[in-house]
């Protein structure tokens, strides 16, 4: 290879957990760094500004990893901006591609949000009701500015096309290193897809009945939670009634959470073939309940199933945020 | 003009569209408020039909199937039951009023039902007025 591949990463409304997993990749990130060159990296690792990524030529980077969903104004340009720039844009994490949980603030007003967040907390002090705005005019002389809040969550593809999807909250490290190894041999799929194995998590997970031969389908009549009670190690979730997303998501993690006696959530993405991962995880989970009674105590367990089933995509739903 | 809502019905092809057959030739009457789909079976309505038909603006929607221990595929209307109770709640927390999404049990041999199902749901859905997206689309407009 004669010249690195130029990349970029950019953390819009996100924790920065997609950013780690690409430095959790420790010593293979050194070797891989022989073949790439981080020209942007901001507002984390590198001391770089906006207007610098601004300031270069369109397209000059090759390959840009963007983590973190939508929501203020500053997140809309910057996004636009780093589109203009790279010839590859990549949605990296569960939280560009289809939202993250921060999407489960659709749900709510932002007054709602802002209450709780600035004023309604046990540990927050705020008897002015001093809430962020976006301009504020400091000792009659410094006019600063905060980024607009929009009314909903949106995923990148949204706002900008997107050319490839990585699912994950974070994007588990061995994955990480799976798509970095395509990008730099230039084995990519077509425009448009997941960088995904392509298998559901119940495909890698351990206790998987047709793996360890307990197999056939057993209907929950009781739905437990977490707190009820500690699941066995060696079955299948789904089968002692502690529901997991397992059957419907992306299983470029290998399974992580099963492995430690944590249902699926649904942060790998949907399985290819699926637009809408809520509404096919209900009925993922609908068609195994066995009654009525399961039904109703799956009700009554998840006080909010559009917090449930959407837990990690709900500004990609067909309702995107609460009416 | 008064409020007439849209209604998207999903009908299970052996039962509850013969039902809606039955109703034209019992020349029962009915408000035209209804699109039916065909369906093979109302366990073929995936929650997607029904979230997409709210979100295109359906004021209403109908999943119709047979009654339990009729269904031609054994247990497809159980499914359907589990399913639709669960994407009852879900649209309600989507913040929707649940009442837009019905589920009924209609035999081929219950025009008759058919009729008075389409005219009760028609007047529940005048009481509650305009899909609220479509309330916010008129806004926009205006």
């Amino acid at each position: 290879m004669s010249e690195k591949i130029k990349v970029g990463f950019l953390l819009l409304g996100g924790c920065a957990g997609c950013e780690m997993a690409v430095v959790d990749l420790s010593e293979k990130l050194v070797d891989a760094l022989a073949h790439l060159e981080v020209v942007f990296w901001a507002p984390t690792v590198a001391d770089v500004k906006y207007h610098d990524l601004e300031a270069m030529d369109d397209g000059y980077i090759d390959v840009a990893f963007i983590d973190g969903m939508i929501r203020l104004d500053e997140h809309i340009h910057m996004a636009k901006v780093m589109r203009k720039k790279a010839k590859t844009l990549i949605a990296f994490g569960v939280c560009a591609a289809l939202g993250g949980t921060a999407g489960m603030g659709s749900l709510h007003t932002k007054e709602e949000l802002f209450s709780k967040a600035f004023k309604n907390t046990p540990t927050t002090d705020n008897p002015d009701n001093i809430y962020p705005s976006p301009h504020c005019l400091v000792d009659g002389k410094y006019d600063l500015t905060l980024p607009t809040y929009e009314d909903k969550v949106r995923t990148l593809n949204q706002i900008v096309d997107v050319d490839y999807y990585i699912g994950g909250c974070p994007p588990h490290h061995s994955h990480v290193e799976i798509a970095i190894g395509a990008l730099v041999s230039n084995q990519l799929p077509p425009k448009g897809s997941w960088i995904t194995n392509g298998k559901a998590v119940c495909d890698v997970c351990k206790r998987n009945p047709t793996r360890n031969g307990n197999g056939g389908r057993i209907m929950v009549d009781k739905v437990l939670r977490m707190v009820d009670g500690v699941p066995d190690e060696n079955v299948c979730l789904l089968q002692q009634g502690y529901l997991c997303f397992g059957p419907i998501t992306q299983g470029d993690c290998g399974g992580s959470c099963l492995n430690v006696n944590i249902p699926c959530r649904g942060c790998g993405g949907p399985i290819p073939g699926n637009e809408d991962y809520g509404a096919q995880a209900l009925t993922s989970i609908a068609s195994i309940l066995g009654s009525e009674d399961a039904t109703a105590s799956l009700m009554e367990k998840y006080p909010n199933l559009a917090k449930f089933f959407y837990r990690y995509a709900l500004p990609s739903g067909t309702l995107p945020r609460k009416m | 003009m008064s409020f007439s809502p849209n209604i998207v019905g999903f009908a299970c092809q052996w039962c509850t569209y013969a039902g809606a057959d039955l109703a034209g030739n019992l020349r029962c009457k009915y408000p035209p408020t209804v699109k039916l789909i065909k369906v093979p079976c109302s366990g073929r309505v995936k929650p997607e039909y029904v979230l997409q038909a709210l979100a295109q603006g359906a004021d209403g929607v109908l999943v119709g199937g047979c009654h339990f221990g009729d269904c031609h595929y054994k247990d497809g209307n159980y499914k359907t039951k589990h399913r639709m109770d669960l994407l009852t709640k879900l649209i309600a927390d989507m913040g929707f009023d649940p009442r837009r999404l019905r589920l009924e049990w209609i035999s081929g041999a219950e025009g008759q039902k058919f009729a008075k199902v389409i005219t009760e749901f028609t007047e529940e859905l005048i009481a509650l007025g305009p899909n609220p997206l479509k309330k916010e689309e008129e806004l926009i407009n205006e």
